[in-house]
């Protein structure tokens, strides 16, 4: 049975979900560190002296959110889905399968 | 501004309140007829499709707190409200990278299900029965004594009736049309709260020319630049670091948010349901911007402290001043139903964790009576409706703020790491999950108990004995540490031995 096939997809899986976290992680704790140390930087007023670097940077991230979750579901939809299948059509039916 | 008609009868509100409660229980009326087994009772018969699930996912996340609590923290307290807009959206990415699939996979009902696939089943489900009922009955009192609140302010209802109400409508969806109707109800409060939370931010940026930039320049204008900067909230970074963290992982925790993974059809369709919801709900936070600051320069802080000193009313308040008396009954009827719905995803997710983990696993050794199980469920939300009800009414005129944070910092330190590490560690073990469990819900409540919110705040000591008020920080890692450390010292064959088969199904999906 195609094991090994199946350990390099999940850690595939586990690669690109994980990239993925960690881009969110950093730059989610990246602002909060940001806020947490830097109070003056992350109150800096930009944009003709209209708003702050902080609020910015928060509008940022609600958009980051999405965005990576798109990119995560179109890799998932072209890449990761194709290879699941074709495991699954491998996988014997029957008393063998899980 | 001129004095707010804010807790008269406001005909706009009844009228669109009933509405929407006629139109729920057609709803669960129809629903109720759909509604014959366990399936489809906890799991909507796993027929709901990827657009609707993420509205649903939507409207179970985005509470009165979200709508209500952030715009007025906003108005009062600037930049550090919208730390919450932000922290509450973060958590959706590692839900879609790390938990949804595999959730959908393994998984029937509830979370555990993943949890304790390869583990040994009875000592498991109870630990997570434990830390799943912690957390709907701190989010339920928050929810309740919310809605007594809000109703007595905007319909000067009395506090009592409003939270009967609450209970006895939800109760009626529950019971009567299970997840179906609890569906639905999400999809239609998502789409009304969206829908009014976005009208309202129109208004106000019309007011500015369309131009957010000329908005928050006002404020600085108004109460100085300030106001757009880190403040009193987050003075101490061990505070905002873990805060941050509650938030974040929380959402990867929430049982009422997990089990809506179960009722779509496949991995995929689950997939695809978060990233409708993390869209819809990255929407509605980014509006909060607009509706906390419009509030501040539009309504004012005095006004909005006069009404209710926790700025709840910010958002009604802007209603009434950009559209008047209709409006402001428009979206008071909007933060009913809100309340409404996000209590009956609560019951549903409690009456899971009691009919299925605890009744159908720990006492039934798996073993279930399909028709039985679904009376115990039924059982189930009527109990939990009259503890809703008794909880609502015990906590009258409590500052109960802080709950939703304790429900918060407890999924994210009993469930999340339980849950992060079933799925990825083969040499987990059935106690490393429970003492995990266990550790990170005792840490959180005993963390929130010694804090100043609770200590001072509530008991009314002098000073609090852990200075932190948020206890994510040692609650997360300690349930990760306690997990692995358990874990390594007593190995368990048999978990290690169904790693393989857990791995098969998480990814590949059930045969």
């Amino acid at each position: 049975m195609a094991d090994d096939d199946l350990a390099k997809l999940v850690a595939r899986r586990w690669r690109v979900g994980g990239l993925l976290t960690a881009i969110m992680v950093i730059a989610y704790f990246g602002f909060i560190l940001l806020v947490a140390f830097d109070k003056e930087t992350a109150g800096t007023l930009i944009a003709g002296d209209r708003v702050s670097i902080g609020i910015v940077l928060g509008a940022a991230l609600i958009v980051l959110a999405p965005v990576l979750i798109a990119i995560y579901v179109r890799w998932a939809n072209r890449s990761y889905d194709p290879a699941v299948q074709a495991l699954r059509d491998k996988r014997p039916s029957g008393k063998d399968a899980p | 501004m001129s004095e707010s008609s804010l807790g008269e009868p406001n005909v706009a509100a009844i009228v669109s309140f009933i509405g929407f409660v006629l139109i729920t229980l057609a709803v669960t009326y129809w629903a109720a007829r759909r509604t014959r087994t366990s399936a489809e009772f906890f799991a909507a018969g796993g027929n709901v499709s990827a657009a609707q699930n993420g509205l649903a996912l939507a409207g179970d996340y985005m509470s009165a707190a979200s709508f209500l609590g952030i715009a007025g923290e906003v108005a009062l307290k600037g930049f550090d409200g919208l730390i919450y807009s932000i922290g509450f959206l973060v958590g959706w990415p590692l839900v879609t990278f790390l938990i949804a699939e595999p959730l959908r996979n393994l998984g029937t009902y509830t979370f555990v299900d993943v949890v304790a696939f390869r583990l040994r089943q009875r000592p498991v489900r109870i630990a997570a029965a434990i830390s799943t009922l912690a957390v709907v009955s701190f989010y339920l009192i928050a929810q309740m004594v919310g809605a007594g609140n809000l109703v007595h302010l905007m319909f000067g209802l009395s506090y009592e009736l409003a939270i009967v109400i609450v209970g006895a409508v939800m109760l009626a969806y529950v019971l009567f049309g299970g997840m179906i109707a609890t569906t639905w109800v999400q999809i239609i409060k998502a789409g009304l709260l969206l829908l009014g939370a976005t009208l309202l931010a129109i208004l106000v940026l019309a007011k500015f020319g369309f131009n957010p930039l000329a908005m928050f320049a006002e404020a600085r204008d108004q109460l100085g630049a300030d106001v757009m900067a880190p403040g009193a909230r987050v003075a101490k970074p061990l505070e905002a670091i873990s805060l941050g963290l509650a938030l974040m992982l929380g959402t990867a925790g929430l049982p009422h948010i997990l089990m809506r993974f179960y009722t779509v059809r496949d991995a995929k369709t689950a997939r695809r349901s978060v990233a409708y919801a993390t869209s819809l709900i990255g929407w509605f936070y980014l509006v909060t911007f607009v509706l906390g600051f419009g509030a501040m320069v539009l309504v004012g802080r005095k006004a909005i402290i006069a009404v209710d000193k926790g700025g709840n009313m910010a958002a009604p308040l802007l209603a009434e001043v950009l559209g008047g008396t209709g409006f402001l009954g428009f979206i008071s009827a909007v933060a009913f139903a809100t309340i409404l719905a996000v209590v009956a995803g609560l019951t549903l997710s409690g009456a899971a964790a009691i009919a299925h983990d605890l009744w159908g696993h720990v006492l039934r050794d798996g073993k279930v009576e399909e028709r039985q199980q679904l009376k115990v469920a039924r059982y189930a939300t009527i109990g939990l409706a009259v503890v809703a009800i008794g909880l609502g009414l015990l906590f009258k005129g409590q500052n109960v703020a802080f709950m939703v944070g304790l429900a918060f910092a407890i999924a994210a330190s009993a469930n999340f790491p339980a849950l992060l590490m079933s799925m990825t560690w083969s040499r987990f073990t059935t106690l490393g999950a429970m003492s995990s469990m266990l550790t990170g819900t005792a840490v959180s409540v005993v963390l929130i108990l010694l804090s100043p919110t609770v200590w001072v705040d509530l008991f009314k000591f002098k000073h609090a004995i852990i200075e932190l008020k948020n206890p994510g920080i040692f609650s997360v890692p300690a349930a990760f540490l306690v997990g692995i450390v358990v874990s390594l010292v007593k190995p368990e064959p048999a978990s290690v031995q169904g790693f393989k088969a857990a791995q098969h199904r998480m990814h590949l999906g059930p045969t």
